[in-house]
């Protein structure tokens, strides 16, 4: 390589570093408000911002939902396997919504401390797998190692 | 070894060179793509089964997943493109990198529609301000700059070192794209196929998922090709080898 080139390329390399520090500070900077959304664990650490709205996001626990009165009205229990957070919805919920499943609900917190959600989004895992080979892994009872480590 | 790449790597820069390789290349590649997508299309959307949860709206990962690999494989070419303009200013690298941009926005459209087509029914709403969306949404927007850059300046050789310092700075956007669905919590599932551990797909799926990954590549070569072939034409056109070219 001709010297001229070589100092075309390094100043191409530091050009390429000195925008990627760049951007990783406006990141690390923006870094909650790219979260989607909090965890139970977070709400109940008090990271969740109060009086406003936010997103929470979790698994719903199995046995929880719960209809009360006629209407659309949902109750269930979120967790991430450390707090659990009550949550409160009334509307249509997406076809994945079931329980064990990962959800995303926006809304905010009550006084009680449940969650009064205005939208609940469902949120699938990263597996595939036809239904027969998921009923065969149930029976066996090993999930898949993914399933287990992020429920959501 | 190494001299026998450069040599090879030079023949190819030389544009009558390119141009005539890539034309006999052209019709095996068609043809090749052909059967890849036929087989993949069979395979995904007639023998694989239905996912577990997701039943049959599952099956927009074989257009949606390998158009979203395409978005981040074609950029990663222009950038590597744009250094090649700016260190060794060939000319075959001018072309190829903004030949490139169009298909790549292209990829990168089909997959924000199709992940939006799919969010509604599975998700509960077409689209979210999330990091995985938003970061592939900028990834459009860099594609359409490139091209508007491009077409902005009327001196092609300056409009593609411009091009390719655009390029590459959008590189950065790449690993975050990639990476976000690890880095922050993300309504967008992580990765199925590229994570260390074993895919989390089933077989079944993950062939035809991969001809038509395959497939979508070629297809990109293809197209690539052809643009090339085309910009090369009109950029040399009053060089000899293009009159004798249309003389014969």
């Amino acid at each position: 390589m001709t010297p001229a080139r070589k100092k075309r390329l390094s100043l191409i390399l530091l050009m390429i570093i000195g925008v990627a520090v760049g951007v990783g500070f406006a990141l690390q900077s923006l870094n909650e408000n790219i979260m989607f959304f909090f965890s139970p664990a977070d709400i109940e650490a008090g990271k969740a911002p109060p009086n406003k709205d936010f997103r929470v996001g979790g698994v719903v626990v199995d046995g929880s939902v719960s209809r009360p009165g006629e209407g659309l009205t949902v109750e269930f229990d979120l967790t991430d396997n450390q707090s659990v957070v009550k949550v409160k919805y009334t509307g249509i919920l997406p076809d994945l919504f079931r329980e064990g499943q990962g959800i995303i609900a926006n809304g905010r917190l009550n006084r009680e401390g449940h969650f009064i959600a205005q939208e609940v989004l469902a949120k699938h895992d990263e597996n595939y797998m036809p239904p027969e080979v998921m009923e065969a892994m149930k029976k066996s009872g090993q999930a898949m190692p993914s399933m287990k480590k992020n429920g959501i | 070894m190494f001299k026998w790449f450069t040599k090879w790597f030079h023949r190819l820069g030389s544009p009558p060179h390119f141009y005539r390789i890539a034309g006999l290349w052209l019709p095996w590649l068609s043809g090749l793509f052909g059967i890849l997508v036929i087989a993949g299309l069979y395979g995904g959307l007639v023998l694989a089964p239905p996912d577990y949860q997701q039943g049959e709206s599952y099956r927009i990962i074989f257009v949606h997943v390998p158009a979203a690999w395409m978005s981040l494989f074609i950029y990663m070419v222009m950038a590597f493109c744009g250094v090649v303009v700016l260190v060794w200013r060939m000319k075959l690298a001018e072309i190829v990198l903004i030949s490139a941009a169009p298909v790549g926005a292209s990829f990168t459209f089909l997959a924000l529609v199709t992940g939006s087509l799919w969010g509604k029914p599975m998700w509960g709403t077409y689209w979210v301000w999330d990091a995985r969306l938003t970061s592939e949404l900028i990834l459009l927007f860099l594609y359409l700059g490139v091209i508007g850059l491009y077409g902005a300046i009327d001196d092609k050789r300056v409009a593609a070192r411009a091009v390719a310092t655009l390029a590459i700075v959008g590189v950065v956007n790449i690993p975050i794209i990639h990476y976000s669905v690890e880095w922050w919590n993300s309504l967008h599932q992580g990765p199925t196929v590229t994570k260390f551990d074993k895919p989390s797909i089933h077989w079944s799926m993950l062939i035809p998922l991969l001809l038509m990954a395959l497939a979508f590549k070629l297809y990109f070569i293809i197209s690539l090709f052809q643009r090339v072939r085309a910009e090369l034409l009109h950029r040399e056109r009053n060089s000899r080898w293009v009159e004798e070219l249309i003389r014969s």
